[in-house]
């Protein structure tokens, strides 16, 4: 069963995330594959994450492929004009990858080539009207295309926004745009969470919720600093400062989000961010 | 506004590399409201340069250097200064620096980074309000450019970067352009126009027809050309 499938037939679904090396060694990518393979329905590749240069999202999804993992394509804004965009998902299609993840992308600036030339040519919004446009056989310029793909397209949202208005406003185009399904940012409150998906009931569109690993209250503290949309509560960073053993104290408070949470949604994306190897843990502590 | 900023003075010296005598010139417009080309930097700037041993045969401070006219008059007025120098640094914009170009037949330095044309097309100047897109979005946007007051020029709405209504680029300095987009049209009960889908940008438009990019000044120097060529 596809991802798209699996979403339809209303089961709880598990996605995760495997960034592509920073360079050609593919090996710790092909480990942290490994680990996850058979435990999650399907492993998002990263597209230059904070922009940073990297190895390619989608010769990182041909590779999943190979590797026996369904992957989902993560698509930025940020590095590729139109015609790059459009090329690349019909690359993508021909290479049998079916999912793809629409996202703005960080600015340049933040990563690790700040004064390179930032694209966004078109933003998520329009990334979703010419994956849908494709499908329909046409592209943006309007010119009809010799065979079509057929895409299962998600996007992002972030939950803990601060307002949070503006987010559900540009989710609500999102799904206008033809956004199927939708990977949230990391949510530490599952209440706020309830609060979230009470709001976008009438949108029709699946969500997972987005699960960032702790690695310890130090993490914590810097993402409530410098990650929009993120914010750890101060229970959370307290029971990380005291735990022992680190490593499992992360494991424990994850697999327990996706506990509280996992009947509010209809999946969920855990972001390991180069602990992969935790996930089955967490998935076994969380009884999946 | 043409908003300009001094290069750094080591990168200006290495202009003037093999070259002895320089004339500078300066600008009362922009450049002097940007503390980059006034009559003050301009004094400045021959001091560190004679310090460095460099000979500056003169200077003068132009009204308005991205007037051609005027700067031919002025610069003709300082004809054995100028004669007398190997190059001209240009403290001003790079429309400026250009004009300078076009009226003297010698090197001319750029002593500035030009930043952006700030209201450059009316007068309510102090930061960048227009990219001259060719389309305009302010009608689904309360009024504020999603063009210039976000970094990623989104039209659709906020990225997943603000952070307390800063941008992700510069939070120090740089608010969300969404965020104020938001704000605003939230005051004016209008945030159903946030849900109004923008088609992708026609970057084309961006560039306008040379008929509407040049001026009437553009047809008189064509005919200064055309009588030259007599
Ligand atoms: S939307 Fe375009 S034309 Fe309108 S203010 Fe912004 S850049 Fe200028
Ligand atoms: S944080 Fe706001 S201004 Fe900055 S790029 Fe994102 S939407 Fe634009």
């Amino acid at each position: 069963m596809s991802l798209k499938e699996k979403i339809a037939s209303s089961r709880f679904v598990i996605t995760a995330e495997v960034g592509p090396p920073k360079g050609v060694d593919i090996e710790e990518m092909k480990k942290n594959t490994e680990v996850l393979k058979g435990r999650v329905d399907a492993v998002n590749l990263t597209d230059q994450q904070s922009s940073v240069m990297r190895l390619g999202s989608l010769a990182g999804c041909h590779l999943l492929r190979q590797w026996g993992v369904e992957p989902v394509l993560q698509v930025t804004c940020r590095d590729r004009n139109r015609l790059a965009l459009q090329s690349d998902l019909l690359s993508a299609y021909v290479m049998g990858v079916e999912n793809v993840l629409c996202l703005t992308g960080d600015h340049v600036s933040l990563g690790d080539h700040p004064d390179a030339k930032p694209v966004f040519d078109l933003d998520s919004v329009s990334l979703l009207q010419a994956v849908k446009g494709l499908e329909q056989g046409r592209d943006l310029g309007g010119k009809e295309l010799k065979g079509s793909p057929r895409f299962f397209v998600g996007a992002t949202v972030a939950p803990g926004a601060d307002p949070l208005e503006p987010q559900i406003l540009k989710m609500e185009k999102k799904v206008k745009a033809g956004a199927q399904f939708f990977q949230t940012q990391a949510m530490y409150e599952p209440k706020q969470f309830e609060e979230f998906m009470k709001s976008v009931k009438h949108l029709n569109a699946a969500v997972l919720v987005g699960i960032v690993v702790l690695r310890s209250a130090a993490m914590a503290r810097f993402m409530n600093k410098n990650v929009a949309g993120i914010h750890v509560p101060d229970n959370l960073i307290e029971e990380m400062d005291k735990a022992e053993k680190k490593a499992a104290k992360g494991i424990e408070i994850a697999a327990r989000l996706i506990r509280e949470m996992r009947d509010m949604c209809q999946g969920v994306h855990i972001m390991a961010i180069g602990m992969e190897d935790r996930v089955p843990a967490i998935l076994d502590a969380a009884g999946m | 506004m043409l908003v300009s900023e001094l290069k750094p003075f080591e990168e200006i010296l290495g202009y003037l590399d093999g070259e002895n005598k320089v004339f500078i010139v300066g600008c009362k417009g922009c450049a002097e409201v940007c503390q980059t080309g006034g009559e003050a930097q301009v004094l400045e700037m021959k001091q560190k340069l004679e310090g460095k041993g460099k000979a500056v045969t003169g200077y003068t401070v132009v009204d308005f250097l991205c007037d051609r006219a005027l700067v031919k008059l002025r610069l003709k007025a300082r004809e054995a200064d100028v004669a007398a120098a190997d190059s001209l640094l240009v403290m001003t914009c790079g429309v400026g620096v250009q004009a300078t170009a076009a009226v003297v037949d010698k090197i001319t330095h750029p002593a500035c980074n030009t930043m952006n044309l700030g209201g450059v097309r009316g007068e309510w100047r102090g930061s960048e309000r227009c990219r001259e897109c060719g389309d305009c979005l302010l009608d689904v946007t309360g009024g504020i450019c999603p063009l210039t007051a976000c970094s990623k020029f989104l039209i659709n709405g906020p990225c997943g970067g603000a952070k307390s209504g800063k941008c992700e680029v510069e939070p120090d300095v740089r608010d969300c352009g969404w965020h104020l987009i938001y704000q605003r049209l939230k005051k004016l009960n209008r945030l159903d126009k946030m849900t109004e889908i923008v088609p992708p940008k026609a970057f084309s438009k961006m560039e306008p027809p040379k008929h509407l990019r040049s001026t009437i000044m553009w047809a008189l120097e064509q005919r200064e050309k055309e009588v030259a060529a007599r």
